[in-house]
């Protein structure tokens, strides 16, 4: 029987930069800026670290955190899970101290994405260079088409669902100081915005920024130790592709299967039975719109093709009952690769502390977060569960 | 009996008409239209999917070889028929040339294709030719010219037409020519290029080959040969010769709708005359520069039979009018355009493509030996081959399975504007084939806003992408033409 993750590993102590266009910062800088402030937060200095998990999309390995931190001699690992890189950092980190192998890693993530001179993510090449020519946009808006089909929607009334998702994110970006984008929009914005990829507009796509987040984990006998009130790691799932869907006619596109397996996977470990009742809040991979209404659906939180209704009750407003994306998401806060794993801990982290401020949800108790790479028919995806 | 088996041609969906040169440049214009070929076509896609025409209904692995005849090859240095050899899904063991340079490099292909088989080198050799010739902007071999291809199947079974006799005269008089740093055809004085070359020339091919075949104008049903860029010297050269009007296969046809289409005019004004053709009939084609080369058939019953091709009234018939004249600018790269603010396109891996070249140009995948599943990867990391089976994840036990000639319809779809590419926006589908298999493609020959799930779309075989040198082909999906 496989082990479980729950309550074997803790947050103590996080750091997170501004998210955004950060053009007077290298990737150094930004990895010092919110180390320092996971390690100020946890109480300790950088010579308590044993070991690092660094994750990154683009970076060049784990050797540029410890050339950054000028780590003494510490066992550093990069690792690359595509846009759930940052989960996969926490995941060793956690492992790690579970396993007592260690009593304090660090698990960062950072993406240096506005020094490529063009606007969005290089790379979506195949070995022959024979890969249809949408951008990741257009990977996300044919499922959005075929969600819209399958569902009987008219663009109209598609465009508009997938358009309040955007105005509740950036109405909670606006509060949130180290997002990317922090303004409000109306639905009208939304629905006049030039198209990106059809059916998809401006705002149904998420910020493309430079940043970088870190956690402390610890063995959770340590907790004593640390000012903070500990975060308790309670599931840490990850499920990678056969990446099928794209040759077999079962997929369906209107869902992302990684994404509920991860979730089921998940929920098992954390003990939750009623995810939609239990689940304080989510952070989850609104890299498009789309995106987050079908994890709506496939994190059990909305039944099958129904996400329009709670999306339109306003569920997952920050007044509703399962505020999503309360920092501002992908969408606001921004989407620099490797760091958006863990800046997904960090608002949970905020909100347990009482320090999300205007954004502060009332006594919650467990967050999940949801850190999706690559495309719908191909990601993988992690499903992290922490609580007090 | 060694002749003509099979026939097929291509002319490209999107058409320019004549007037809007003369609204981008001033000028006189020429009637009609003329076929542009899309930014992701050129001579060796064209020729392609003329085969594909002529091999519509038959059995590619009995072709014992294959010439492809342009002036615009992609290639100084590398063979064309070769690679077209993929898409055409030819046996490796076959004779491939190209056969380049002259304007009746099509003709002059077609005969050696008659001599191979006549020889007993070969079974049977498929011709293909195409052009994409280049006037320069603001004159007038801008309107004469345009883009097509046509293809014929040179055979000893099931002939529909005879061959009764060839003839080839050469002279190094150059009505027109490219040196090797022109993009753009020169030209002699019209009256020394018309007067001493084309009206000398043809009726002396006509006269040589008739003579040699113990006939006289008056046996001939039809002649097909091609126009000079000023098509009334056609009839000149036809009255000189002794043919009646009548006798003609129409130049105006071909010159309305598609322009004069390089070393392909001859042969796609005899497969046109072909689509016409009745048993007992005798046409003789004619392809003229730099000389003349001649042949004379006789249709055979087997015409009868041949069931019908796209040939060139179906494709002409298929068509979309350019709104202007700077697309044509753009596709054909005459104008330079501001490069798309996004990451640049990596370096094309010359041992990855050829690799997986059976998956690439041949557009083939698998089918489950144990779950029966056909599957076609073009993968984010690597196209095919497959090991192991999506469904069931049996390995390697697979049957080849190809899905080049299957219909599809579209799943789901997207129009990318913020993709990099010629003819924004990037219409991309997810396509399933009848028989099953689906696969993501762009969509090519399309109007964005007719798009839509359920749609009925086709493969067509395309180039992606021009990289120091080499350019790499590939499949789209088009909606079906």
């Amino acid at each position: 029987m496989p082990g479980s993750i729950k309550d074997r590993a803790a947050i103590v102590g996080m750091g997170c930069t501004k998210f955004g266009e950060l053009w007077d910062r290298g990737p150094t800088d930004m990895i010092v800026d919110a180390t320092n402030e996971a390690l100020e937060d946890a109480g300790i200095t950088i010579k308590d670290v044993q070991a690092v998990w660094a994750g990154s999309l683009f970076g060049v390995g784990g050797r540029l955190v410890s050339e950054a931190l000028r780590l003494q001699y510490k066992p550093v690992t990069r690792v690359e899970n595509a846009c759930g890189s940052g989960h996969e950092a926490v995941r060793g980190a956690s492992y790690a101290v579970a396993a007592g192998i260690y009593d304090i890693c660090l698990a960062i993530g950072y993406e240096k994405l506005k020094d490529e001179g063009a606007a969005g993510l290089p790379g979506m090449e195949n070995r022959s260079n024979t890969h249809y020519q949408s951008s990741m946009p257009g990977v996300f808006a044919m499922m959005a088409t075929r969600y819209f089909h399958r569902y009987g929607l008219s663009p109209e009334e598609g465009k508009k669902m997938l358009g309040k998702i955007s105005v509740k994110s950036h109405k909670n970006g606006a509060l949130n100081p180290k997002a990317h984008l922090r303004r409000e929009i109306t639905l009208e914005q939304v629905l006049g915005a030039p198209i990106i990829a059809w059916p998809l507009g401006l705002f149904d796509c998420c910020g493309v920024s430079d940043g970088c987040a870190a956690a402390v984990l610890v063995r959770p006998d340590m907790v004593k130790k640390f000012k903070n009130k500990p975060v308790y790691v309670k599931a840490l799932q990850i499920c990678a592709s056969p990446t099928s869907g794209r040759l077999v006619t079962t997929y369906d596109y209107t869902h992302v299967e990684e994404a509920h397996q991860a979730g089921i996977a998940a929920y098992k470990e954390a003990g939750i039975t009623n995810p939609r009742e239990e689940i304080s809040m989510a952070e989850v991979h609104d890299c498009f719109s789309i995106t987050e209404a079908v994890t709506m659906e496939d994190l059990q939180f909305s039944p099958r093709g129904r996400v329009k209704e709670d999306i339109e009750a306003g569920t997952f407003e920050l007044t509703g009952s399962l505020p999503v994306q309360p920092d501002g998401g992908l969408k606001c806060f921004g989407h620099p690769i490797g760091a958006s794993g863990i800046r997904m801990l960090y608002e949970p982290w905020l909100q347990f502390q009482g320090r999300a401020d205007k954004r502060q949800i009332k006594d919650p108790k467990l967050a999940l977060a949801h850190n999706m790479g690559n495309e719908p028919y191909a990601p993988v995806v992690s499903v992290c569960i922490v609580g007090l | 009996m060694v002749g003509i088996t099979s026939y097929g041609a291509y002319v490209p969906w999107h058409r320019m008409k004549r007037e809007d040169c003369v609204k981008a440049w001033g000028g006189f214009a020429m009637p009609g239209e003329r076929a542009v070929a899309y930014y992701d076509e050129d001579s060796l896609t064209m020729a392609v999917e003329a085969g594909r025409d002529c091999l519509s209904d038959l059995d590619p692995k009995k072709i014992d070889g294959l010439f492809f005849a342009t002036t615009t090859s992609p290639y100084k240095e590398r063979q064309c028929s070769s690679i077209m050899a993929f898409p055409l899904d030819l046996r490796p063991d076959i004779r491939t040339a190209d056969i380049n340079t002259s304007l009746r490099a099509g003709t002059t292909a077609l005969l050696l294709a008659h001599d191979t088989v006549k020889a007993g080198s070969a079974g049977s050799v498929l011709v293909a030719c195409a052009d994409v010739r280049l006037g320069a902007p603001a004159g007038m071999i801008e309107q004469q010219i345009g883009d097509g291809g046509a293809s014929l199947l040179m055979g000893t079974e099931n002939v529909i037409a005879e061959v009764l006799g060839t003839f080839s005269i050469s002279d190094e008089l150059a009505g027109t020519w490219r040196g090797d740093d022109d993009r753009f055809i020169r030209s002699g004085e019209d009256r020394f290029v018309m007067d001493e070359a084309y009206v000398k020339f043809v009726p002396q091919a006509m006269a040589g080959v008739l003579k040699k075949c113990g006939l006289a104008a008056k046996d001939i049903t039809k002649v097909a040969f091609d126009p000079p860029g000023d098509p009334r010297r056609h009839g000149t050269a036809a009255k000189q010769a002794g043919f009646d009007p009548a006798q003609l296969q129409d130049p105006y046809a071909l010159f309305l709708n598609t322009g004069i289409t390089g070393c392909a005019m001859a042969p796609m004004m005899l497969v046109a005359a072909l689509e016409d053709a009745k048993p007992g009939d005798v046409i003789m084609v004619v392809g003229s520069g730099n000389g003349a080369d001649a042949m004379i058939l006789k249709v055979t019953e087997a015409i009868t039979k041949l069931p019908p091709r796209r040939g060139t009234k179906e494709n002409i018939a298929s068509k979309v009018v350019m709104s202007n004249y700077n697309e044509y600018l753009r596709w054909r790269e005459i104008v330079p355009q501001e490069a798309a603010r996004r990451p640049d396109k990596q370096h094309i891996r010359l041992a990855a493509v050829w690799r997986e070249r059976k998956e690439l140009l041949g557009l083939w995948g698998i089918k489950c030996r144990q779950c029966g599943t056909p599957q076609y990867d073009n993968g984010a990391a690597t196209t095919s081959p497959i090991r192991v089976c999506a469904v069931c994840q049996a390995q390697d036990d697979f049957d080849d399975y190809n899905f080049a000639r299957r219909k599809a319809t579209v799943f789901s779809y997207t129009q990318d504007n913020l993709a990099a590419v010629t003819d924004p926006p990037a219409s991309v589908v997810l396509i399933e084939f009848e028989g099953g298999g689906r696969a993501f493609f762009d969509l090519t020959d399309r109007d964005p806003a007719k798009v839509e799930v359920g749609m009925p779309v086709e493969m067509t075989f395309r180039k992606l992408q021009y990289d120091r040198g080499l350019t790499n082909y590939f499949w789209k999906a088009r909606p079906i033409r």
